[in-house]
C-alpha cells in the first residue's frame, strides 16, 4: 500500500496536496482498497463552497456507498471531470489520475492538524 | 460467528471476510467485478457451506412436503431438484429453497444459512400441528460442506475429476458420485444463471475438494468467488434473495414466484391466503428496472412516479456485465402495469428507470 510523503492525510482516509493556496483532494490507497471496485463517483461543481467536515461527494463500489468529506473549507476551482466516466481510475491511481477536486482555501490553515505519511500509515495499520 | 470448513483457505487466499447471516464468509478475493466476469466467461468456485441441509424422510415425507411447500412435489422423479418455498398461513415466505428427491420417502432441502434454525423449527411445528407421525426431520447442515462450481467451463473442469456421466446430468437434476475420490451429491444447479454444479460433500472433505477443483480448474480460468459477486451474478438473472425480494411480509405471487406456487395442486400452507389475495387483486408487484443515466440503485431507495413514492428497490447494483445500474423493485401493481415514467430516488437526485424484462443479462 502506498503512502506518498508529500501528502497530508485525514482520519476519513482522504489525502491533501497543498500548493500555495490550492488544496488537491482525493481518497487514499487504503480507502480505495477497502471500497473495492469503484463504479460511481459524484463530485461537486466548480464554484461550490465547501465547509470542512461536510460531505462533498460520493464514491460507490459495487457493494457500498461512501461519502467523501471536505478536509478544509474553500471554493471548488477544479474537478476531475474524467472520474464520473472512469470511476475505476480511483482504484488504479488514487494519488494521481484519481484526484477528485481542487479547493481554493477560504483561510490559511494549519497543516499540522493532519497526519503525515508515517502517522497515517500507523493509523491505518492500527485500524 | 460460525465458520465453514473452508474458513482457513479463505484467510490463506487473502479474502476479505465479512459477517453474513451469522457466518464469517469471504465477500471478495480479487475484486467483485473481476470475479463476476470470470464466472460469466470461464468459471468460479464458491464456498456455500453456510447453506443448510434438512433431510425429510419417512412414509409421510411426500405428503408432508406437498403440504409444507408451494411447488408441486408430485412432478418430481428421483434425482430431480425443485426450486420451491415454505410459506406461513398468511402466504408470507418462511424461506426459499431447493428440494432434492432421493426417493418417494426421502428428500433433502437446501435452505438459506440465516434461516436454518427458523426453517427447522417451522417444519417441526408443521409436523406436530398437522400430525405427520410417519416423518423424520433431521437438520444435517453441519455434516455438509457445499461448493458451487459455476460458469461455462464448469463441466469441463468437473469432468476431469469424476467418472460420473455429466453429459447425461440435466439442469436441476443430481446424482450421487465421486469427485477426486470423495463421495458427494453432484447437483446441476446454481445461483448464477450459468451452467454449473453444486457439490455437497462431507464437511471434512471440503478443503480437499476445493484444492482439487482449483488445481484442475486454474488452467481453464477458474477463480474463487466471494459473496459480493454471488449477489451481482444472481441479480443480473433476477433471482430472488431471501430478506430482499421475499420475506415474511411478501407473498410469492407478488415476487414473480407464481411459477413455484402451484395453487391447483391441492391444499398447502398459505394457499388460502394466496387465493384470497389473488381474487382481491395483487396490490404490489416486483419489477425489473434498468438505469440509462449514471447512478447505482440500492436496496431501500424509493421508486417514484409522478412525484409520489410507489415502492422501493429490493436489490440494486451496478451490473458488471452491462456497466449500468439495475434493480428489482416492489411497486404498486397499478403503476407497475402502466406506462408511466418511473424514477429511483438516489440521494438528492431522481433518476429515470426503464422497466425491463428479466433476466437483465
Amino acid at each position: 500500500m502506498d503512502f506518498p510523503d508529500e501528502l497530508k492525510y485525514t482520519e476519513d482516509h482522504e489525502w491533501i496536496l497543498m500548493e500555495e493556496e490550492v488544496a488537491t483532494i482525493g481518497i487514499t490507497d487504503f480507502a480505495q482498497e477497502q471500497l473495492g471496485d469503484v463504479v460511481f463517483v459524484e463530485l461537486p461543481e466548480v464554484g461550490d463552497i465547501l465547509e470542512a467536515g461536510k460531505s462533498f461527494g460520493v464514491v460507490e463500489s459495487v457493494k457500498a456507498v461512501s461519502d467523501v468529506y471536505a478536509p478544509v473549507s474553500g471554493e471548488v476551482v477544479e474537478i476531475n471531470e474524467e472520474l464520473p466516466d472512469e470511476p475505476e481510475v480511483l482504484n488504479n491511481s488514487p494519488y494521481e489520475d484519481g484526484w477528485m477536486i481542487k479547493l481554493k482555501l477560504s483561510e490559511a490553515i494549519a497543516l499540522e492538524g493532519f497526519m503525515d505519511a508515517t502517522a497515517y500509515q500507523e493509523f491505518v495499520e492500527k485500524d | 460467528m460460525q465458520t465453514t470448513p473452508l474458513n482457513q483457505i479463505h484467510h490463506q487466499l487473502g479474502a476479505r471476510m465479512v459477517e453474513f447471516g451469522g457466518w464469517e464468509m469471504p465477500v471478495q478475493y480479487s475484486g467483485v467485478i473481476a470475479e463476476h466476469l470470470a464466472v460469466r466467461n470461464a468459471a468460479g468456485l464458491f464456498d456455500v457451506s453456510h447453506m443448510g441441509e434438512i433431510e425429510v424422510s419417512g412414509s409421510q415425507a411426500f405428503a408432508f412436503l406437498q403440504y409444507a411447500t408451494t411447488n408441486d412435489v408430485s412432478s418430481l422423479i428421483d434425482g430431480q431438484v425443485q426450486y420451491t418455498a415454505l410459506c406461513y398461513e398468511t402466504g408470507g415466505v418462511v424461506d426459499d429453497l431447493t428440494l432434492y428427491r432421493f426417493a418417494e420417502d426421502r428428500y433433502l432441502l437446501c435452505v438459506n444459512a440465516a434461516n436454518i434454525d427458523k426453517d427447522f423449527s417451522w417444519l417441526l411445528d408443521v409436523q406436530s400441528r398437522h400430525n405427520f407421525s410417519q416423518l423424520n426431520l433431521v437438520n444435517r447442515s453441519a455434516e455438509f460442506a457445499q461448493l458451487a462450481l459455476q460458469g461455462p467451463r464448469a463441466a469441463e473442469i468437473l469432468a476431469a475429476l469424476t467418472d460420473a456421466d455429466l453429459a447425461e446430468l440435466k439442469y436441476y437434476h443430481f446424482l450421487e458420485g465421486r469427485v477426486a475420490g470423495m463421495e458427494m451429491i453432484i447437483s446441476r444447479t446454481g445461483y448464477t444463471g450459468e451452467d454449473g454444479f453444486e457439490l455437497y460433500c462431507a464437511s471434512v472433505d471440503g478443503p480437499l475438494l476445493w484444492q482439487k477443483l482449483m488445481t484442475a480448474g486454474e488452467p481453464l480460468g477458474l477463480v474463487p468467488i466471494g459473496l459480493g459477486a454471488r449477489d451481482t451474478l444472481r441479480l443480473e438473472k433476477g433471482y430472488a434473495l431471501y430478506g430482499h425480494e421475499i420475506n415474511a411480509e411478501i407473498i410469492p405471487l407478488e415476487a414473480r414466484l407464481a411459477w413455484i406456487t402451484k395453487l391447483k395442486k391441492g391444499d398447502f400452507i398459505g394457499r388460502d391466503s394466496m387465493l384470497k389475495a389473488k381474487e382481491a387483486g395483487l396490490t404490489r408487484k416486483l419489477i425489473a428496472l434498468s438505469l440509462t443515466a449514471s447512478g447505482v440503485p440500492r436496496e431501500g431507495y424509493p421508486v417514484i412516479c409522478e412525484g409520489h413514492d410507489v415502492g422501493y428497490v429490493t436489490s440494486g447494483t451496478m451490473s458488471p456485465s452491462l456497466k449500468h445500474g439495475i434493480a428489482l423493485a416492489l411497486v404498486e401493481a397499478e403503476v407497475a402495469d402502466s406506462e408511466k415514467i418511473l424514477e429511483i430516488g438516489i440521494r438528492k437526485r431522481q433518476v429515470v428507470a426503464q422497466r425491463t424484462t428479466l433476466p437483465f443479462v
